[in-house]
């Protein structure tokens, strides 16, 4: 069989990490093409250089492309060529039609003038060929995500797509549908359409790949043949996680106290959609000392969890009990949390977690205004110490704390929300992914304060995509699907094959 | 050439350079001290004759005000487009209750406030609870008022006032030193600011020398407030020898200063702020930005009623065409003033400088008897320029 697509050697480097590092992939005419790998294994980027998105030029390494060697400069370029990619995040317009929106940007129209006829006509004939049964003017916002990812495929096919690439297209999809894609895949593939298919979950790549490349810290670790059968979920999970899991963490001493928090029977549902249960009659217990990691896919419900008890900031029709210390407390709203001891460091820290005009003496004290006023009158220089004090404590990389935060790197961000945090002092803390996009230097020393803060019996819950920072940090590790916990392992117990497989095959 | 070698010193930073990286305050001060100087000197000397300064503060008295609460909304992260039609109906609210049906003048001007601060907060409902964008609401407000004024007056223009309610506006603080011309107690009130000015400067350089902040060099310090300091003094002293401090300026200056601290030094000012840089992370830090929306339009509903009357106080009666356009105006200085659209940040002192560079401007071209026309063209173009300036300097930074 002849490669349609061979990407050969490629390296691309962003300031100060190397994302992808001599990645070589093969994609075979007419077949279906697996890439697996971690939350942040480079797929994504991998694929954006495919695209164009990062430009021939910005990245070392060739591209070649049925039988040629090419140099896309953007997305406009790939797809002229038949290369289609449909992104996790849908890009369809929820206020236009299916008909608009599979030919925005390519409409059926001479001199400017849509020709209508023309355009419903041809949409009728793609519905068809991906099994949408709906008419050509339905706005795309009354359509579920299944059907809207169908949309986003008949976009694809208007193209005239030769290369089908799949960023987790199952990801949000209820089984029946995650079904139905799979068979569309198939379908296709026996039309000539070769499709790259980005997936965690296994089983699916199983049924539907026929062979997998498996992508490890940047680089390729393994191709491997699936079409005979013979390749088992254990071997492709064995090359996603690697063996090699030196020093990265701080040792950490377990000594867990009397139960700081428990949460029963928490139910939370989503704040668009009436009938979508996000969080399913969820129980759990927290410990003073304790760290508990919540392991899980993006959409799991780890987020949505942590939002909904940090006083209702996400969801609707939430139900349930709090306990802090064994008292039922209030956590209606986010200052009633914050008074009963929790605090949510969240996951985007850009834009929910600082306010980035703003300086770092500013943002350190904004959620504990009250520690640093009187009678409403802030007293700067309290203020300033307080600042400084977790400066000092937190080893914040600045000049000074009157440096707005904008100008800090990641990980000192993250140690000013940290410190924000820190100052009201929470019996609780829940932390949202805490060491995305920083270097390795700046998480030793965010786990050395996570540390810290159990030594001095804090309880924290440790939200991460990252295993081997669960595995490295945590007592206990819950693995969390379609909102609600479907595994629990001891730390001593867990191991990623064992977490990865609990997600995988869910 | 100069600029590169200048920056290549290794030593602490020098004045040009502390000038250029704050190129904003100091580019404000300067275009109003120039704007001045270039109508004093057009206008033959008359944009400063103690007459002339005087009516400067008072017809400009009004948009100050309102500049204060629009200051706040703006950096909260919105805009209130009523205020001028907002003023305009509780002058012809005052004209009614006072002239028409008599009412005692406090009680009159109690119920003017209070009605206005509930203006202020139906609109500020809609935005903070609905979440119905505030361009929309106060448009909307707008419209209405304007019409629920010119049927309150049922188109004509009702006055004159009884004196005790023109004194809110035209009245004059009696000289307690009884000298007469020049007015002591003008005179000692310009010294006593003076002062007041320098020691809250040099304990502000104290405060930053023991938190090792960077502060202004000397020099610039020094000069700064040798410029304030004899604008201030020269302001009183002409208004001294003309009929002493217009009440209007004493309410200004103590509101002024209150909305100073109330940005500045209090909890409450600081979570406008933080809401209007970043909502989502200031109400996941636990501050109710709903209600502090809602308050900030309430405040913007109080001093647009202020405004309005002193407005109908100075002009001894209540039209239907007070208050016209007026929001422009204040949204303008606002800008001006340093402001950002985004929400989040933005100076009291620079919406009061930008109030008064609007107003000498509007003074100066009356006096040379410019067009409205032109008036309207140079102001948009000043406007457009200081917005502009801004982001220029934002670019350049980046």
């Amino acid at each position: 069989m002849t490669a349609l697509l061979e990407m050969r050697h490629i390296t691309k480097t962003f300031p100060g990490v190397k994302a992808l590092d001599d990645v070589s992939l093969a994609v075979a005419e007419g077949e279906i093409h697996a890439i697996c790998g971690e939350n942040g294994a480079g797929k994504s980027t991998l694929m954006k250089v495919l695209s164009g998105v990062y430009p021939a030029g910005s990245y070392d390494g060739e591209i070649v492309y049925a039988g040629e060697t090419v140099h896309f400069t953007g997305i406009r370029d790939s797809e002229e060529r038949g290369i289609i990619i449909i992104h996790q995040e849908l890009a369809l317009v929820p206020l236009l039609t299916i008909a608009e929106n599979i030919f925005l940007g390519n409409e059926r129209a001479s001199r400017g003038v849509i020709d209508w006829p023309e355009t419903f006509r041809q949409t009728e004939g793609l519905l068809a060929k991906v099994g949408l049964r709906e008419t050509p003017g339905t706005r795309v916002e009354s359509l579920g995500v299944g059907k809207q990812q169908l949309v986003e495929i008949a976009k694809a096919l208007s193209k005239n797509v030769r290369l089908l690439i799949l960023d987790e297209p199952t990801a949000a999809l209820s089984e029946s549908d995650s079904q139905a894609l799979l068979d569309l895949l198939l379908e296709l593939k026996a039309q000539g359409v070769t499709s790259i298919i980005i997936s965690h979950k296994l089983n699916e790549v199983r049924r539907v790949a026929d062979s997998v490349t498996v992508i490890r810290d940047g680089a390729t670790i393994s191709t491997l043949d699936a079409r005979e059968g013979g390749l088992t979920e254990d071997r492709i999970v064995r090359d996603m996680v690697g063996r090699d899991m030196a020093h990265r963490y701080p040792a950490r001493q377990r000594r867990a106290g009397d139960t700081v928090f428990d949460l029963r029977n928490w139910s939370v549902w989503h704040p668009e959609h009436a009938d979508r249960q996000m969080i399913r009659d969820l129980s759990m217990t927290v410990r003073a000392g304790e760290v508990v990691g919540i392991a899980g896919l993006m959409g799991s419900g780890r987020t949505e969890l942590a939002m909904s008890i940090f006083g209702r900031s996400y969801g609707r029709r939430i139900s349930g009990e709090v306990r802090m210390h064994g008292r039922p407390v209030d956590v209606s709203t986010v200052d009633r949390a914050i008074s009963a001891g929790l605090a949510y460091v969240t996951e985007d820290r850009k834009t929910l977690g600082l306010i980035l005009e703003d300086t770092i003496r500013r943002n350190t004290v904004l959620a504990n205004l009250g520690a640093v006023s009187q009678r409403g009158v802030i007293e700067e220089g309290r203020e300033t110490e307080v600042a400084e004090g977790y400066r000092r404590m937190l080893n914040i990389r600045t000049p000074s704390v009157f440096q707005k935060v904008v100008n800090l790197s990641g990980g000192n961000q993250q140690k000013v929300v940290l410190a924000k945090w820190l100052f009201t002092e929470p019996d609780l803390l829940i932390l949202d992914e805490p060491t995305r996009g920083i270097d390795v230097g700046a998480k030793y020393e965010i786990y050395s304060i996570i540390n810290d803060l159990s030594a001095a019996g804090k309880a924290v819950i440790l939200i991460s995509s990252e295993m081997p920072e669960l595995l490295g940090m945590c007592d206990c590790i819950h693995v969390m699907n379609e909102g609600r916990f479907v595994g629990e392992l001891a730390a001593e117990a867990a191991s990623q094959e064992a977490i990865m497989s609990m997600i995988v095959r869910e | 050439m100069d600029l590169e070698q200048t920056s290549g010193h290794p030593q602490g930073i020098g004045i040009g350079a502390y000038v250029a990286r704050h190129i904003r305050e100091y580019g404000l001060l300067f275009a109003l001290i120039a704007i001045m100087l270039f109508f004093q000197v057009v206008t033959g000397g008359v944009l400063l004759k103690p007459v002339n300064i005087t009516n400067l503060f008072l017809q400009n008295s009004y948009i100050i005000i309102m500049a204060l609460g629009m200051l706040l909304v703006i950096v909260g992260g919105h805009i209130d487009l009523s205020v001028g039609s907002v003023m305009g109906f509780i002058g012809a609210l005052a004209a009614v209750m006072i002239v028409s049906w008599g009412l005692p003048v406090i009680v009159a001007v109690a119920i003017c406030l209070v009605t206005g601060m509930a203006i202020g907060g139906i609109q500020g409902y809609f935005v903070a609870y609905w979440k119905i964008p505030s361009f929309i609401v106060t448009l909307a407000g707008m419209l209405v008022f304007r019409g629920l004024s010119l049927w309150l007056l049922a188109g004509q223009s009702i006055g004159p006032f009884p004196r005790s309610f023109q004194a809110l506006s035209t009245g004059f603080i009696p000289d307690l030193f009884g000298l007469g011309r020049p007015n002591a107690l003008a005179l000692a009130v310009g010294v006593v600011a003076v002062l007041l000015i320098l020691w809250m400067g040099l304990r502000g350089r104290a405060r930053n020398a023991r938190y090792g902040i960077e502060d202004e060099p000397w020099g610039l310090f020094l000069l700064r407030n040798a410029i304030v300091a004899a604008a201030l003094l020269f302001v009183t002293w002409k208004l001294a020898w003309f009929r002493g401090l217009p009440n209007v300026l004493l309410s200004m200056v103590v509101l002024t200063v209150i909305y100073v601290f109330v940005t500045e030094r209090t909890t409450l000012g600081r979570r406008v702020y933080a809401v209007g840089g970043n909502a989502k992370a200031a109400k996941l830090s636990g501050i109710r930005t709903e209600r502090l929306t809602f308050l900030t339009f309430v405040n913007m509903g109080l001093l647009a009623a202020l405004a309005g009357l002193v407005f109908a106080a100075r002009l001894n009666t209540a039209t239907p065409k007070a208050g016209f356009a007026v929001e422009l105006d204040v949204i303008a200085a606002v800008f001006i003033g340093g402001a950002s659209m985004a929400g989040g940040s933005g100076k009291i002192v620079g919406a009061v400088v930008g109030a008064f560079i609007m107003g000498v401007m509007n003074n100066g071209m009356s006096i040379l008897g410019i067009g409205i026309d032109y008036q309207q063209v140079i102001k948009g173009l000043v406007l457009l320029a200081a917005v502009f300036f801004d982001v220029y300097n934002k670019n350049k930074e980046a």
